[in-house]
């Protein structure tokens, strides 16, 4: 019973961090942009193939993952600086210009590097209790996801960087006008949405089958996590990875990971029908009731 | 009925070719299709049937990407729903009437799977990314049901799902017992892509036609005029998704196969770069367009070239980029300047 209810927990921690990592890079420059961005799985590929391959050159899994997490960052900036920047205010648009980058870049990664390439292990072992036993790196990843959470808090909140692009994404025209180099921050959030993609993937390399196809698995959590969490990064994607965690875990647990994703994707469509802002729309009407409360 | 107000019904504001140049153009173009068969080979014609069917799954976008403003990225998913129910009714009901019946079955599950995504997602609210967001998880949500289905547990009376392997042995298309094959195959596909195409071009050409063009252009300013948007939208997307089952109809019994990598990403783009390519709001844009892609797809991967999507992802990035409206519109805006006669407008890009 109670080894049932921590294999429970450890489900959660697993589908949690799962969805969370594999979502924040998209909210970042979701929320802050605007931009769905449809390559965000060929991002993430990025990242997990600059892992192994470093990895394979003989460079310890850590450094191999800030390579990994480095070169998904310079893959960014620069379909940014060619691509992304045109097609701002153009969200449709920019769904299908990014599709077509996935695909491409799907199949460019199929003809460089073939079908698979030979895997990282997975490091630190595993932990057991009772009839069942868990990959440590696994609960290792929960913490991590939840320190990404708390680092852009920070970045966010305390930094100047933060304090701009926050401003850039509730008015650009007056954020230019008070002096923020909006087109310095576009690039720069755009950056840290494809670093964080990146350090997904580099995370997530030693767990995965690399494959030119592997940032489609990413996919249907990241769509359905923003969508339910809304335009509000760091709330929305906490608040929905956390709500969505549970329901991934539970069905998951009882019924495999097809019901699993079935749960989240009706999970989804109720949420946006009760909530058609998303967490942050509701947030930010309790906020506004808080407010009228106290005047 | 004369002729004149038979073409009033299919000419109007919301299609570029009207003129007399343009029917005879088509009338032509048609004619050629029809003959196509008497020159080439089987295997030629058979390749030909496959674009065509590919066709009527991008008019199936077209129309509510184009012309309602609906951008469905799951458009694979009725295509592959309709594809899997023919295979599961024709596979179990062999002599005869199985595939005829297929026919039907297939392409009403798909519509009634559109209606039922629709009606949640119009009336819960959901609008324009989230749409598009919700349609794409749809199709990769059932693209890992299906991959799982290889177990001898998932099969429906003979028919065996067969997970990533897929399922085989699907049967031709067939009336009263006469298989449809190679170039009656072909002709079946000809003739229902030319009904969509008249069809389509009547629909938004008609004043529910008008309607949807409004809705395109701005939804809450035709809800104040008094019309319905969500009926309007869930109309125009059930009907996408009965346009993109009849296509997997098809498609099943062309190839008497079916398998999960049709509900996959890379399958998802096509018809997403066919549309946006060809010009999404012009029906004879995404035919051309269509054909000309798969074509040159197909000619690249004989070759032995891997290069095909890479190409195609290309197309798609440049399209967006530098000719957002897509090629048909660019071509009709030429050629109607050469004439210096906007009345005379027309445009003769035409399949094959």
């Amino acid at each position: 019973m109670t080894y049932d209810t921590l294999n429970l927990l450890f489900q959660f921690l697993d589908s949690f961090a799962f969805i969370v990592l594999a979502t924040v890079g998209l909210a970042v420059i979701f929320g802050m942009m605007g931009i769905i961005n449809l390559a965000h799985g060929e991002f993430i590929l990025v990242g997990a193939y600059g892992t192994t391959l470093s990895y394979g050159a003989g460079l310890p899994l850590v450094a191999a993952m800030g390579v990994g997490v480095l070169v998904t960052t310079v893959f960014g900036l620069v379909l940014e600086r060619t691509v992304i920047r045109r097609l701002y205010h153009r969200p449709l648009d920019s769904m299908v210009a990014t599709w077509g980058l996935s695909l491409l870049s799907i199949q460019l990664a199929r003809i460089v590097f073939g079908n698979t390439l030979s895997q990282v292990g997975t490091p630190l072992g595993s932990i057991s209790y009772g009839p069942f036993s868990y990959s440590a790196y696994r609960v290792a990843l929960a913490g991590i996801a939840v320190a990404v959470l708390g680092g852009l808090y920070w970045l966010f909140m305390y930094t100047e960087f933060g304090t701009q692009a926050r401003a850039t994404m509730e008015d650009e025209p007056t954020a230019r006008s008070m002096g923020v180099d909006t087109d310095r921050i576009y690039l720069g959030t755009f950056g840290l949405g494809s670093a964080l993609a990146g350090l997904t993937g580099a995370l997530y390399a030693p767990t995965i089958t690399m494959t030119p196809e592997l940032g489609a698995s990413f996919l249907v959590e990241a769509f359905v996590t923003v969508v339910v969490g809304g335009s509000s990064v760091l709330v929305g994607t906490s608040l929905a990875g956390g709500f969505l965690g549970v329901v991934n875990a539970t069905f998951t647990n009882l019924a495999g990971t097809f019901i699993g994703q079935v749960a989240m994707l009706l999970a989804a469509i109720l949420a946006i029908r009760l909530l058609p802002e998303g967490i942050t729309g509701l947030l930010d009407s309790w906020r506004e009731k808080r407010a009228e409360g106290e005047q | 009925m004369n002729l004149a107000s038979l073409r009033a019904l299919f000419d109007g504001p919301n299609t570029r070719g009207t003129s007399d140049r343009f029917w005879m153009a088509f009338g032509l173009a048609v004619f050629v299709l029809l003959c196509y068969p008497l020159v080439a080979s089987t295997y030629a014609v058979a390749n030909a049937a496959l674009f065509l069917l590919y066709a009527i799954l991008g008019l199936s976008l077209c129309v509510i990407w184009g012309y309602c403003g609906i951008l469905s990225f799951g458009q694979v998913a009725f295509f592959g729903v309709g594809g899997y129910v023919f295979g599961i009714v024709g596979i179990n009901l062999a002599d005869g009437i199985g595939a005829a019946l297929g026919l039907l079955a297939g392409v009403g599950v798909a519509t009634l799977f559109a209606f039922v995504l629709g009606y949640f997602m119009f009336y819960g609210g959901v609008r324009d990314v989230y749409v598009t967001i919700m349609t794409l998880v749809v199709a990769l949500v059932v693209h890992t049901f299906m991959g799982q289905t290889a177990g001898s547990e998932w099969a429906i009376g003979e028919a065996a799902l067969g997970g990533f392997d897929g399922m085989t042995n699907i049967p031709n298309l067939a009336i009263g017992g006469f298989e449809l094959i190679d170039t009656a195959f072909y002709y079946v596909v000809l003739l229902a892509l030319l009904g969509t195409y008249l069809g389509l071009r009547a629909l938004v050409n008609s004043d529910f036609g008008r309607a949807m063009v409004a809705v395109r252009e701005d939804e809450e300013r035709t809800e104040l005029l008094g019309y319905d948007t969500k009926r309007i939208k869930l109309f125009v997307f059930t009907l996408g998704g009965a346009l993109a089952g009849l296509s997997g109809v098809l498609y099943a019994s062309w190839g008497n196969y079916m398998n999960p990598a049709v509900f996959g990403i890379t399958f998802a783009a096509l018809p997403v770069v066919w549309v946006s390519v060809g010009g999404r709001d012009s029906l004879l844009g995404a035919i051309g367009a269509t054909y000309a892609i798969e074509w040159f797809s197909q000619q690249l991967s004989i070759t032995g070239s891997e290069y095909a999507l890479v190409v195609v992802g290309g197309l798609l990035l440049v399209t967006i980029l530098w000719l957002p409206a897509g090629v048909a519109p660019a071509v009709a805006d030429w050629l109607s300047e050469k004439q210096s006669s906007p009345a005379a407008r027309g445009h003769e890009e035409v399949a094959d």
